[in-house]
């Protein structure tokens, strides 16, 4: 597994830093080195800026700007709607992530046909625009902890379903989420896995997504990064802003209660 | 066409650091697509920042550098209010300033 | 004990079942979750729904995962059975093959996912969680590490009658895991048509060779 596709630092520092010692270092040691290196210039503000944007524009048929969209949190109140899904929403009857609660505010506040999103066009078009404004109203929680609420009868079903979509078998290679994600410590080549069925710390799992990927120059929601968790666990393919993925971040959510958010992040 | 850069400068004691994220593709002219093309070179060749107007610094950029990119410099001599300039052209005669303010 | 024969009934019935919605079903979690899966999960590319199909191995492993609870003794001992004996044995008769490949193999993790073609070469994904050569030093630590696998087992000639043991015992763990350890979390890289046996001769020898760098 290559680190990064083009084997070029994306960091062009030109002031004169005090020299670090190239000593002899762990593997992980100089992994981190990079990854803290990375911080600052994350690629992932391009997105955020976009998504503001997004937020505050005038679109589609209805020509309305996305500010009564409700997150959970009433209408437009984006800061700390980040952290509190996926949630109950009782205007659509179901339990909804960021980007299918986006879904719904652009289809119903906007009148803009999303037909195009899908997991066949990440990067492109509507899907890309879901990506960005996702990448805004999750830093508008950054710091905030995850704090999902499991008050509703629906929010606790969604919670069992993903816990057993988590451990779920299948595919050419019988993995489940779990043969990755169930055990503290562990690491797939040089990749920490953070343990997924319990609170794997701040700023880990599903409290670093979405985020910047240096090693394609690609923004990844969370529906990115499941669905290519998916694709990796040779299983079929879960449809964008599907009931498996909102219920494995659920699952993933209420399990981090308590741990810092950092998205939008930057990952290798 | 291209997005806009993300422009910081921050002063302490005298030293003013500028850090700038800019959104290029970058792309080198090496790597294939899919059928086996290869992706035409887009990248940016030239960089000069200048303060209130006067240039502090320039760069020559080459395929080396990647998807964007992040540049971090220090410069003396600015105060709070400050203009900060920052401009890049790339290969293909694109070209993009935007500035900010010392803070 | 009977939970696990429930999840292994439950998915044939509830997929029986032709039109249901979320909200039909909200008392009883796995035939929600079988749902769930029913409605949200599509066909790309060579990665088809019948991956999903549930396996009984499968399907009582991940029962027991979701409760917390170790497989039950009996059960795990009849799916290590039944995959012992659907272990195929390498037709030639020769378990060995050329370790320089096998390492190659070792270090690809192409193949299956719903990006690829039927005709592509697959690799063995091993690298991913497991140390094999001392010289690679970007792996995994999901299973044990097998750095001098066949010299830690006092394996100085593969072909030698003190040696069969382990030599078919290695042979059946690639081909199929299960047929050791009812849960295991290591894909069935033969049985499941993921490594072919040639293949599985490669790694045997990047295992076993005492020539091979895993063994120095």
């Amino acid at each position: 597994m290559k680190l990064i596709r083009k084997n070029v630092v994306a960091l062009v520092v030109l002031a004169l830093a005090a020299g670090q010692a190239m000593a002899q270092k762990s593997a992980s040691d100089s992994i981190a080195e990079y990854r803290a290196m990375l911080q600052d210039g994350n690629p992932a503000e391009l997105f955020e800026m976009h998504g503001e944007e997004l937020w505050k524009q005038k679109r589609g048929p209805k020509n309305a700007s996305l500010e009564q969209c409700d997150l959970g949190k009433g209408a437009g109140v984006v800061k700390g709607a980040f952290v509190e899904l996926p949630r109950f929403f009782a205007d659509t009857g179901r339990v909804q992530d960021l980007e299918s609660r986006l879904l719904t505010c652009m289809q119903t506040l906007q009148g803009i046909d999303t037909s195009s999103v899908s997991t066949r066009t990440f990067g492109k078009g509507e899907t890309a625009n879901i990506t960005a404004l996702a990448t805004w109203i999750a830093a508008e929680s950054r710091g905030q902890r995850m704090n999902l609420p499991q008050d509703h009868a629906k929010e606790r079903v969604m919670y069992e379903v993903g816990k057993r979509l988590f451990f779920q078998r299948g595919g050419t290679h019988d993995f489940s989420c779990a043969t990755c994600h169930s055990s503290e410590g562990k690491r797939i080549r040089l990749q920490d896995l953070p343990d997924l069925t319990k609170n794997p710390g701040d700023g880990i799992g599903f409290a670093a997504w979405p985020a910047y990927r240096v090693g394609n120059g690609q923004m990844w929601s969370m529906q990115h990064r499941i669905n290519d968790c998916y694709r990796q666990q040779r299983f079929p393919e879960p449809k964008f802003g599907s009931d498996a993925t909102i219920a494995l971040g659920v699952y993933m959510g209420v399990n981090a209660k308590g741990a810092e958010s950092i998205a939008p992040a930057i990952k290798r | 066409m291209a997005g806009p850069m993300r422009i910081r400068a921050k002063l302490n004691g005298d030293k003013t650091t500028v850090r700038v994220l800019m959104s290029h593709e970058m792309e080198s002219g090496q790597r294939k697509d899919s059928s086996g093309k290869l992706i035409p070179a887009h990248f940016i060749q030239d960089v000069s920042a200048s303060l209130n107007g006067k240039v502090v610094m320039t760069a020559e950029w080459g395929p080396a550098v990647s998807k964007n990119p992040f540049m971090q410099f220090e410069v003396k001599g600015a105060a709070k209010g400050d203009k900060i300039s920052v401009s890049w052209k790339d290969n293909k005669g694109d070209s993009r300033t935007d500035e900010t303010t010392v803070s | 004990m009977k939970k696990t024969f429930i999840a292994l009934a439950l998915p044939a019935a509830v997929l029986a079942l032709q039109a249901c919605t979320m909200s039909s079903s909200a008392s009883d979690p796995d035939k929600m979750t079988a749902e769930v899966i029913k409605s949200s999960f599509v066909d790309r590319g060579i990665a088809k729904l019948d991956r999903l199909n549930p396996d009984p191995a499968n399907a009582a492993c991940a029962a027991a995962e979701v409760a917390g609870q170790p497989i039950d003794a009996n059960l795990a001992k009849s799916i290590e059975e039944a995959n012992l004996k659907s272990v195929q044995w390498p037709s030639d008769g020769k378990f060995l093959g050329d370790w320089k490949q096998g390492e190659k193999i070792a270090q690809s993790g192409k193949g299956m996912t719903w990006k690829d073609k039927l005709d592509s070469v697959n690799g063995g994904n091993c690298y991913n969680c497991h140390q094999i050569s001392k010289q690679e030093i970007s792996f995994g630590t999901i299973g044990p590490s097998l750095y001098n696998y066949g010299k830690l087992r006092g394996v100085t000639d593969p072909n030698s009658a003190a040696s069969k043991a382990i030599v078919e015992y290695t042979w059946g763990k690639i081909w199929n895991p299960r047929a050791y350890s009812a849960c295991s979390q290591m894909p069935r890289a033969g049985h499941n048509g993921v490594l072919t046996q040639a293949q599985v001769q490669h790694i045997m020898a990047l295992l076993l060779d005492p020539q091979s760098p895993v063994n120095q």
